[in-house]
C-alpha cells in the first residue's frame, strides 16, 4: 500500500509540472504573439478627424501612446535653471525689476508650465490684466489654426474651413483670420480659441504629416530665405536659394521630416514683435537669426519694445529665442532637430513612439542623450551642468552691468543730463540689454549654442561697460567745463 | 497498484500531459523562430525589433559587405560561439519578455571583450604594432571607442 501511495504522489508531481510547463509555454506563445502584432500594425483608426477636428480627444482615440504622453504635460518639475514650474523670475534674480523698470515684464515674470498650461496661464498672468494687450498674444498660446481659418472667411476670405490645409483659400483664409485676430483686443481674442497647442497644429489630419500652420513663422521663415543668412542647419531653405526663387520658400512642401521636427517647435519658440499698429506678430528674421541681425532689424524698423522708466532708452524685449539659439549650436549643425531631444523616441513593447511629454531633456537623459553619446547619466548630466553653471555666470556678470549702466543714467537724469544728451549711452543700454535678455529668455541657460551664448553675453556687459566709461566722459567733460569756468 | 507491462490509466493520461507541454513548448519555440537564433543569419538578430537600429545601420556601414553579427559578436571557436550565443540568448529573451532593460541598449564589457578581438582577428597584421604593447591593466586597446561607427554606421 505504501508503494502505491508513493507511486500517486509521483504522478500528481509530474503531471502538475507538466501542467504548469504547459501555461508557461502558452503565456511565453501570447507574450512573442502579442510583441509580433505589435509591430505589425501601430495605429487603429477608430474615428475620422478632420482639418475641423481641434480637440485633441478625437485625435487621442487613433493615437492613444501620443495622446497618453502628450496630456503629461501638465506635470511640472524643477530643473537646474528653469523647468515646468511657475516660479516668479522677479523674486529668483531681483536684477529683472531693475531691468525691465516701466514694462509689463515687471509685473509678473513666471516660469512657463508646461504645454496644458499655455492657454489658461496665459489668460491669468498680470501681465495680461494690468496692462491692455492685443489678440496677437493668441498665435502661440492654443489652436488657432482652425479659429484663423472661421475668422478668416467671417471677413470675407473664399472658401470654406473643410478644405485641405494647403489649398489656396484655406491659405487666404489663414492669414485673413490671422491679420484680424491680431489687432482685436485680448479679451476677445482669447474667446476664440478653447484648447492649448494640439494636434492639428503641427499634423496633417489625413497622413498625419508634420506641418507648420502659424502663420507668423510662415512669414518668417519666408523671410529668412531670402536673407543672406546661412543655414547650413536647413538645407531645403539651403536648396531653395540655389533654384529660380520663382515661389516663396514654403516649409510644408520644400522642408524634409527632419527640418519639420524642429520647425514645427520654431513656430512659437522664437523671438518676435507685434508690428505696427495691426500688432501682426512678425518674426524679426529680415537678415537672419543672429542676435545683431534681429537688432539690425530692430534698429532700422526704429522699434523699442518700451521706454524704460529709470534710464529713458528705448529698449527691446527678447522673447525665447530657442529655435534661433539652436540654430547656432553644434546640435543643430550635426542635423539634431528640437524634438531628437525633447521629444525622444520611446519604445513601448515592441514599437517606438515620439514621446509627446514635451519637456526637459534633463529630465530623460537615457533617452533624450544616450541614444547618440554613451556615457552614463551622470556624466552626461555634469557636462550640461558645467556649461548651464559657465553661462550663468556670465549672465550674472551681464545684468549686473546692465543694472549698473542703467543706474548711472537714471544718477545722471537727476543730475540734469537730457535725453538728446544721453542717447548714445541709450543707445548702448539698448545693444547690452538686448543682449543679456536674449540669453536669458532663451530657455536653455546657453546649453542650445554655447560659445553663442558666451559671445552674446561677452558682448553684453562690453556694451553696458562701454555705456558707463562714455558716461563718465561726458560728465567728467562737464565738470571740466564747469570748473574752468568757475576757475574764470 | 499493480503493473502490467508498464501501462496504466494514469499513465497514459500523464504521457499525454507531458506530451501537450512539449508540444506548446515546441510550438512556441517554432513560433518565436527558435531555431533562427542557431543561424549566422543577421535577421535572427533584430526578430525582436529592438536592434533594429543597429542592424539598420549595419546595411550602410563599412563593414557591411565583410562582416555579419556574429563575426563580431561572437567568437569564432565553436563551443565559445554556442555559449555565447545561448548566454546572450537568455538574457536578451528574459529583458524583452519581462521588459526591464536599459535603454539605450549597451554593449556589456564581456561582449566588448569579443567583439575588439573580433577586430583583432582580421586586422592582426595592420594592427600588431598597436597590439603587441596591451595596456597591462586594461588589456587590449579599445578599438571601438575610435571606430565607433565601422560596424553600425553614424548614429550607434
Amino acid at each position: 500500500m505504501s508503494t502505491s501511495k508513493t507511486n500517486w504522489f509521483a504522478y500528481w508531481v509530474v503531471a502538475i509540472v507538466a501542467a504548469g510547463g504547459t501555461a508557461a509555454a502558452l503565456l511565453l506563445l501570447q507574450n512573442i504573439n502579442q510583441r509580433k502584432m505589435e509591430a505589425k500594425q501601430t495605429a487603429f483608426k477608430l474615428v475620422d478627424v478632420f482639418e475641423t477636428t481641434v480637440d485633441p480627444l478625437q485625435w487621442g482615440k487613433n493615437f492613444p501612446r501620443q495622446y497618453d504622453s502628450y496630456l503629461r504635460t501638465v506635470d511640472t518639475q524643477r530643473t537646474r535653471h528653469g523647468g515646468s514650474e511657475a516660479f516668479q523670475k522677479l523674486d529668483t534674480d531681483p536684477h529683472l525689476r531693475a531691468i525691465f523698470d516701466g514694462y509689463a515684464f515687471s509685473i509678473d515674470y513666471r516660469e512657463e508650465r508646461g504645454h496644458a498650461y499655455m492657454l489658461s496661464d496665459q489668460r491669468e498672468t498680470e501681465r495680461v490684466h494690468k496692462k491692455a494687450q492685443p489678440g496677437a498674444c493668441v498665435q502661440c498660446h492654443a489652436s488657432n489654426v482652425v479659429a484663423y481659418r472661421k475668422l478668416g472667411i467671417e471677413k470675407g476670405a473664399p472658401g470654406t474651413v473643410e478644405m485641405p490645409f494647403a489649398s489656396k483659400e484655406a491659405q487666404a483664409q489663414l492669414f485673413k483670420g490671422f491679420e484680424e485676430m491680431c489687432k482685436m483686443k485680448f479679451d476677445d481674442a482669447t474667446k476664440l480659441v478653447e484648447h492649448p497647442v494640439a494636434c492639428i497644429d503641427c499634423h496633417d489630419p489625413d497622413t498625419m504629416h508634420l506641418r507648420v500652420t502659424k502663420p507668423g513663422f510662415l512669414n518668417g521663415i519666408r523671410a529668412l530665405a531670402k536673407s543672406s543668412d546661412p543655414v547650413p542647419h536647413l538645407p531645403s531653405i539651403e536648396r531653395w536659394r540655389k533654384g529660380d526663387r520663382s515661389k516663396d520658400y514654403d516649409p510644408n512642401v520644400e522642408a524634409s521630416r527632419q527640418e519639420m521636427r524642429a520647425m514645427a517647435c520654431g513656430q512659437c519658440h522664437v523671438e518676435y514683435h507685434f508690428k505696427g499698429e495691426g500688432k501682426l506678430v512678425t518674426y524679426p528674421w529680415m537678415n537672419g537669426l543672429k542676435v545683431e541681425q534681429i537688432e539690425k532689424y530692430y534698429d532700422d524698423s526704429g522699434f523699442s519694445d518700451w521706454t524704460h522708466a529709470r534710464s529713458g532708452a528705448k529698449v527691446l524685449k527678447a522673447q525665447h529665442p530657442e529655435f534661433e539659439m539652436w540654430s547656432q549650436g553644434i546640435h543643430a549643425r550635426s542635423g539634431v532637430s528640437c524634438a531628437d531631444c525633447h521629444m525622444p523616441y520611446v519604445r513601448e513593447g515592441a514599437i517606438k513612439v515620439s514621446d509627446h511629454h514635451t519637456r526637459s531633456p534633463m529630465l530623460n537623459i537615457s533617452r533624450a542623450c544616450q541614444t547618440c553619446h554613451s556615457y552614463s547619466e551622470e556624466e552626461i548630466s555634469s557636462r550640461v551642468a558645467a556649461i548651464q553653471d559657465r553661462t550663468k555666470k556670465l549672465l550674472d556678470a551681464s545684468e549686473q552691468a546692465v543694472v549698473d549702466l542703467i543706474a548711472a543714467l537714471e544718477q545722471a537724469k537727476k543730475d540734469g543730463m537730457t535725453d538728446e544728451q544721453l542717447l548714445p549711452v541709450q543707445k548702448l543700454q539698448r545693444a547690452a540689454q538686448w543682449r543679456c535678455d536674449f540669453v536669458n529668455a532663451e530657455n536653455s541657460m546657453g546649453f542650445h549654442a554655447p560659445q553663442e551664448a558666451a559671445r552674446i553675453l561677452g558682448e553684453s556687459i562690453d556694451l553696458a561697460r562701454q555705456g558707463q566709461i562714455e558716461l563718465l566722459k561726458m560728465q567728467s567733460g562737464k565738470t571740466t567745463t564747469k570748473s574752468t569756468a568757475s576757475a574764470k | 497498484m499493480e503493473r502490467r507491462a508498464g501501462i496504466t490509466i494514469a499513465g497514459l493520461a500523464l504521457a499525454a500531459l507531458i506530451g501537450i507541454c512539449v508540444g506548446s513548448a515546441a510550438y512556441t519555440f517554432r513560433f518565436a523562430e527558435g531555431t533562427s537564433y542557431l543561424s549566422n543569419d543577421p535577421k535572427a538578430c533584430v526578430n525582436c525589433h529592438i536592434m533594429r537600429e543597429q542592424y539598420d545601420g549595419w546595411q550602410k556601414a563599412a563593414h557591411h559587405a565583410n562582416a555579419t553579427c556574429n563575426d563580431c559578436h561572437v567568437p569564432q571557436d565553436l563551443v565559445g560561439k554556442y555559449y555565447t550565443k545561448a548566454e546572450h540568448g537568455w538574457r536578451h529573451s528574459k529583458g524583452f519578455t519581462l521588459q526591464n532593460f536599459h535603454e539605450p541598449i549597451r554593449i556589456t564589457p564581456e561582449s566588448l571583450a569579443v567583439v575588439n578581438a573580433n577586430c583583432v582577428r582580421c586586422h592582426e597584421g595592420l594592427t600588431s604594432e598597436i597590439t603587441s604593447h596591451a595596456d597591462p591593466v586594461r588589456g587590449l586597446v579599445n578599438c571601438t571607442q575610435c571606430h565607433a561607427r565601422v560596424g553600425h554606421g553614424p548614429r550607434n
